[in-house]
């Protein structure tokens, strides 16, 4: 079934919600009854054949599922090898972030709650989770940083049309980590009737297994859709960006057991690694908590959590998914951080060559060509996790600068 | 083993006043004159808040009072530091350490124990450590340097799970008062609140009550009294401090307003 996970994978997280050491759930009292609930519900809900009937239905005729897989030939050209791009820019919405939206919703209206919460950095997640809140006439709240707010205004002016209350977060960097922060306080606030739909592979268990469950769709697909047209489900590498790392997760899920399957996260290296203007995680993280999860934490000696840099406010998160961590600690994947020009590079080349403009998040996963040392005979599938109309301010900022290259 | 907790709470009849201010605010400096004077006021507890960047269980007030402590400069050696010769002033009064698990973690759990059991530090509260690693983790390093946890309960704390953090405590427990993070207003519905207090008061636990979050006065103290063997002030007590020109004595006098 769909969101099943290879029960025997190594990748699972055990009962307590770890990846190795990563994961956890590190949450105050307030919240342990309502993570509770999520837990000891979500596989039982999510393996209800009435859930899945829904859930794939909407996702069909709503989402518009299967998204294609598509060979890019230009780009395939350019680079030498055999390069393929999963659209989830074809996404109702926009972006992968309607896959976990649209399953979180079914699973809120089985737990029998009535209000909805999210937090948003790009404005992705939130517009899809407005989007499903009216489409099943649930009330929405949707925490975004200020500064997000003026990057990624059509996503606000997108939240609000569809009938979604945006609140600013206005503490710390006024970003995705501050939007989350009051989100989570607004859980803590109204514990009985409020779900929190949050947007990544992030946060207490289960989040994190249930969000990457939710996301699994897109390397479900990927298999069949690469059977038919290389006949083999596997290819040799599958390359996504990573903020928290869901659209990562759904990527990687279905090919985590099998090793020959090269796994590379893309992370955002801002004005570069050691600049002190960054978002690789990775590189720079060390294990903390963050959002009540155990894992790769950008922070200083005292254990304060630092502000990430990135130009997409899609990456710009000071940790990563418990996963993502452990799939670094264990060599099972490839890191690779982008620089912001790097990233804009890509935006112009992927515009120009295959006529699809993506989001500043993806042209990270797109400016990983380069790196990657793909050979002729290899093939190479790149999430493209979403499509750019909510980007072209910055597009336009920096136009001068696109023509160029 | 006793420690300064227990007490506390030896004094028949007596409410008791659990005050929380932020180390490190107003100046960097005023952590220790501030405690001396909750004290001296009256204060029957204190908790010396330990600044995060994140804290997610905090309302506007302790968020804007740990990014000024943090600009500050203090951080967890500045605090021992800080609280080096504290006993010889404050001898009696309990003082627990509030804050969360991350810098805690990054000091190192067992320095971190160690230092605080060196300065006379009686009880630990980190509000995202979990129950199970709390157990599986920390609990023998806490009761080698005779430090004890606090942990919270609220509304919906399920009645097992209550019982298991009564079992796990040997200090006091630490009641929500309602949804919220600390410092919200009671949204709660008349008599909502009551039913919960009265409810674990007849769950005879072994461990003494405090009631916190959403009290700010005499009053509202007064009430919780009612229900516990006394009650937590945090938000309104930094409130009192934004801005003052002399930080212990506008705490003073907070306390004093409170048990007057
Ligand atoms: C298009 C797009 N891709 C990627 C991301 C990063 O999120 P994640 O790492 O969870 O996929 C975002 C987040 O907003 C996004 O909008």
């Amino acid at each position: 079934m769909a969101t099943l996970p290879p029960s025997s994978s190594a990748y699972a997280p055990n009962a307590r919600g770890y990846y190795g050491e990563f994961g956890g759930a590190f949450i105050p009292e307030m919240l342990y009854p309502n993570v509770e609930e999520l837990r000891q519900n979500y596989l039982t809900i999510l393996a209800d054949p009435d859930f899945q009937r829904e859930y794939q239905l909407l996702l069909r005729d709503y989402v518009g599922r299967p998204t294609p897989l598509f060979e890019a030939r230009r780009l395939s050209q350019k680079y030498n090898t055999r390069i393929f791009l999963k659209r989830e820019d074809l996404c109702h919405t926009g972006a992968h972030k309607v896959n976990n939206t649209v399953g979180q919703i079914l699973l809120a209206q089985r737990l029998g709650k009535t209000r909805i919460i999210a937090e948003t950095g790009a404005g992705q997640h939130g517009v899809a989770t407005a989007t499903v809140c009216a489409l099943m006439g649930l009330e929405c709240i949707v925490y975004m940083g200020s500064v997000d707010m003026e990057r990624q205004r059509p996503n606000v002016e997108r939240m609000r049309l569809l009938g979604a209350e945006v609140r600013p977060a206005t503490s710390g960097s006024q970003t995705l980590k501050d939007a989350t922060n009051e989100a989570i306080r607004d859980w803590i606030s109204n514990p009985v009737d409020t779900h929190y739909i949050i947007g990544s592979v992030v946060g207490p268990h289960p989040y994190p297994d249930l969000v990457a469950r939710l996301q699994s769709v897109i390397s479900e697909e990927m298999r069949k859709q690469l059977l038919e047209k290389t006949g083999s489900e596997l290819p040799d590498y599958v390359v996504a960006c990573v903020g928290g790392g869901s659209n990562a997760a759904g990527a990687f899920y279905h090919f985590l057991d099998e090793p020959a399957v090269q796994l590379v996260a893309v992370e955002a290296a801002g004005h570069g690694i050691h600049s002190g203007h960054s978002a690789a995680t990775s590189v720079l993280g060390k294990p903390g908590i963050i959002h009540g999860s155990r894992t790769l934490l950008m922070q200083d000696e005292d254990g304060q959590i630092t502000e990430p840099y990135s130009l997409s406010a899609g990456l710009d998160y000071p940790g990563i998914g418990p996963l993502h961590a452990f799939l670094g600690a264990s060599g099972r994947a490839r890191f690779i951080s982008i620089e912001d020009e790097k990233a804009l590079a890509a935006v112009a080349e992927c515009s120009r060559l295959e006529g699809i403009i993506p989001a500043l998040e993806t042209a990270h996963a797109l400016a990983a060509l380069s790196q990657l040392g793909a050979g002729p005979d290899e093939v190479v599938v790149i999430n493209l996790s979403g499509r750019g109309d909510k980007d072209l301010e910055t597009y336009l900022k920096y136009a001068d600068q696109l023509r160029q290259y | 083993m006793t420690n300064r907790i227990h007490q506390a709470f030896q004094q028949p009849g007596k409410k008791l006043l659990n005050v929380y201010f932020t180390a490190g605010y107003p100046t960097l400096d005023s952590t220790v004159p501030v405690l001396q004077a909750l004290t001296a006021a009256g204060a029957d507890l204190i908790e010396i808040g330990m600044p995060f960047s994140d804290p997610l269980a905090d309302g506007p007030v302790i968020q804007q009072s740990s990014t000024v402590a943090l600009q500050n400069g203090m951080n967890l050696r500045v605090l021992f530091a800080q609280l080096r010769d504290i006993r010889q002033s404050v001898p009696k009064t309990p003082i627990l350490l509030m804050g969360y698990l991350n810098p805690v973690m990054q000091f190192g759990v067992e320095n971190f124990c160690r230092e605080a059991a060196a300065v006379g530090v009686d009880g630990v509260i980190l509000p995202d450590l979990p129950l199970d690693d709390y157990v599986a983790e920390y609990q023998e390093i806490f009761r080698r340097h005779n430090l004890r946890p606090v942990f919270l309960i609220t509304p919906q704390t399920a009645p097992e799970r209550i019982r298991r953090i009564d079992e796990l405590t040997d200090s006091f427990l630490y009641l929500v008062s309602g949804p919220g993070t600390t410092g919200g207003a009671n949204t709660q519905a008349a008599g909502v609140q009551e039913a919960y207090f009265r409810r674990i008061e007849a769950m005879n636990l072994r461990n003494p009550r405090l009631i916190g979050f959403g009290i700010g006065d005499q009053a509202s103290f007064r009430h919780a009294c009612q229900y516990a063997e006394g009650a937590i002030i945090g938000s309104a007590l930094i409130r009192a401090l934004d801005g003052a020109a002399d930080a212990p004595a506008a705490a003073a006098h907070f306390v004093r307003s409170v048990l007057a």
